[in-house]
């Protein structure tokens, strides 16, 4: 059965330079190591192509049921130069929050 | 809990809003308050107005937040801390004072400056972003060293009812009132990374409580209108208790301050501040109380070796323009629109976005699903130019689709504005001379 991380975890997204800092936190402990089975940087790097143009890269939180995704080459240069309505790419949370896992 | 020191935030960035200060300073039994004001681009701004006034260049709301701060703050006896010096501290404290003299107050300002390195940068620094020398970027106008608790440890010593810096690392603004107030040394690493936890925790004011995070029927938030801005109450050895002003709007729980905790956390076990390498990963979080919540578990690593340096230099301008289509086929005639001003404009620029709002501007088209119809869109076109008036002619040729593009466009408007770009590199501790000057009515 597929669901979307919406109805699993909540999300805030940050920047640095032309970094997207993406925090995902499950609401419920027990659903963390589905999030962590599920959303790997690989599936995080898919459900963002054409957005992240860099490496995504991946921590683990578990005692806060929470993952941190680092998206290189993601914000159009960068906050200050970029030409994205959303230069600081703050709404890329609720994109991360689209995205489809397989639940068992 | 044992003896603490409670600190407050009153702003999270440079517009915040003013009166959830000033109930902090008025209820919030505060010892200090912290106002973080400076973004990446703000102290580049502050920059170029000292260079046309330099009288100026403070935070161009320090008179407004100050104004009310003033007399609460002698009243109950608060301690404030923050970076609205930006580029000018030294004209920033002079505002106040005279603010505190038109007030009837006695005050007395620490301000603290040298952060500004501009003149003592080696352009064979590599730019941290791309790797390449700093001479590489052209025109610099400003660069400022993120000092830390170390440099601000004599404002606080002054006995200074206001402590004014400029670019301080924002978690600083909390962990100088603790170091000072427990007398902590600077190569503590644990106590230095669970202050640190605490300023990080605080120092987007409302994004700890309930701010940016409501979804309404899945995260539901009370009050928003009236927010509550957050207090930490610290114990000698750091651990901290964070709530919000009784009556106020918004919510403290374990999800609100583990969205704030790993905000813009590039690595948790490795945060990087002139004070200390913080690692977060072994944080915990607990809720105590309605609207109040535990924080214990940051450790420790010795500081970074260097200071961060940021880096202002003129990028240019972006032209931007827009106009809005509805009904039946707006999508087409948007489009449309994109493809009429792309073809005007063909050649001139390096790099012509062109987005519909309301269906692929934010993301990408995938993201809104195959058959999604909007009722609405606004097309939008940018661009950047070195030259002012090419910028400009993206919103003069969004506006000519008045009378030569597709039917039904409505709501035309164009932008035109200079772009600070803003980049980093490392600068030696040794190179950098802070100093305080302490002033008084």
């Amino acid at each position: 059965m597929k669901r979307k991380l919406y109805d699993l975890a909540h999300a805030r997204a940050g920047d640095k330079g032309n970094t997207t800092i993406l925090s995902l936190i499950a609401y419920k402990a027990e659903d963390f190591p589905l999030l962590r089975a599920r959303v790997t940087p690989d599936a995080v790097k898919r459900h963002f192509a054409d957005i992240i143009k860099g490496e995504v890269a991946r921590h683990e939180l578990p005692h806060l049921g929470a993952l941190q995704f680092i998206g290189q080459d993601a914000l159009g240069g960068g906050v200050t130069i970029s030409l994205c309505v959303d230069a600081h790419g703050k709404s890329l949370s609720s994109a991360l929050l689209e995205m489809e896992i397989e639940t068992d | 809990m044992t003896d603490t020191v409670r600190i407050g935030c009153g702003a999270g960035f440079q517009g915040d809003r003013l009166e959830p200060a000033l109930v902090l300073a008025e209820h919030g039994k505060l010892d200090y308050l912290m106002l973080e004001c400076l973004g990446e681009r703000t102290v580049a701004l502050a920059q170029l107005r000292k260079l046309h006034d330099p009288a100026h260049g403070y935070d161009s709301l320090l008179e407004r937040r100050m104004a009310g701060l003033l007399p609460l703050i002698k009243q109950n006896g608060v301690r404030v801390v923050t970076n609205m010096g930006a580029a000018n501290p030294l004209g920033g404290a002079q505002a106040i004072l005279a603010l505190a003299r038109k007030l009837g107050l006695k005050v007395r300002v620490a301000a603290l400056t040298g952060d500004d390195v501009l003149d003592a940068l080696d352009p064979r620094q590599k730019v941290l972003e791309t790797g390449e020398p700093l001479a590489s970027i052209g025109p610099l106008f400003s660069a400022n060293a993120y000092l830390g608790v170390e440099a601000m440890l004599p404002c606080l010593e002054s006995g200074a009812d206001v402590i004014l810096t400029g670019r301080v690392a924002d978690p600083s603004l909390a962990l100088a009132p603790l170091t000072h107030h427990y007398g902590w040394r600077i190569d503590d690493e644990d106590r230095m990374a669970r202050g640190t936890v605490v300023g990080h925790l605080l120092e987007c004011a409302g994004q700890l409580t309930g701010g940016y995070y409501a979804d309404p029927g899945k995260k539901d938030v009370p009050g928003m209108a009236t927010l509550g801005f957050p207090f930490a109450d610290v114990d000698a050895d750091g651990n901290a208790s964070l709530s919000k002003v009784a009556g106020t709007g918004g919510k403290i729980s374990r999800a609100t301050a583990t969205e704030q905790l790993l905000y813009e956390v590039t690595d948790p076990t490795a945060y990087l501040t002139p004070d200390i390498t913080a690692d977060f990963s072994a944080v915990e979080i607990n809720e105590t109380a309605s609207d109040a919540i535990s924080v214990t578990g940051a450790r420790g690593k010795p500081r970074p070796a260097t200071l961060k340096v940021s880096i202002g230099y003129h990028a240019g301008y972006m032209g931007e323009g827009e106009i809005s289509y509805a009904g039946e086929n707006c999508v087409a005639r948007a489009q449309l629109a994109g493809e009429i001003v792309a073809e005007r404009l063909r050649g001139q620029f390096q790099e012509l976005r062109i987005d519909i709002l309301g269906l692929s501007s934010l993301h990408t088209r995938a993201m809104s699903g195959g058959d999604y119809r909007p009722y609405e869109v606004r097309l939008r076109v940018a661009g950047r130019s070195a030259d002012r008036d090419m910028a400009a002619r993206i919103g003069e040729e969004i506006e000519a689709l008045w009378t030569n593009g597709p039917a039904g466009g409505g709501g035309a408007r164009k932008e035109t504005r200079e772009q600070i770009g803003i980049v980093s590199c490392l600068i030696a501790r040794e190179t950098v001379r802070p100093q305080v000057t302490v002033f008084e009515t």
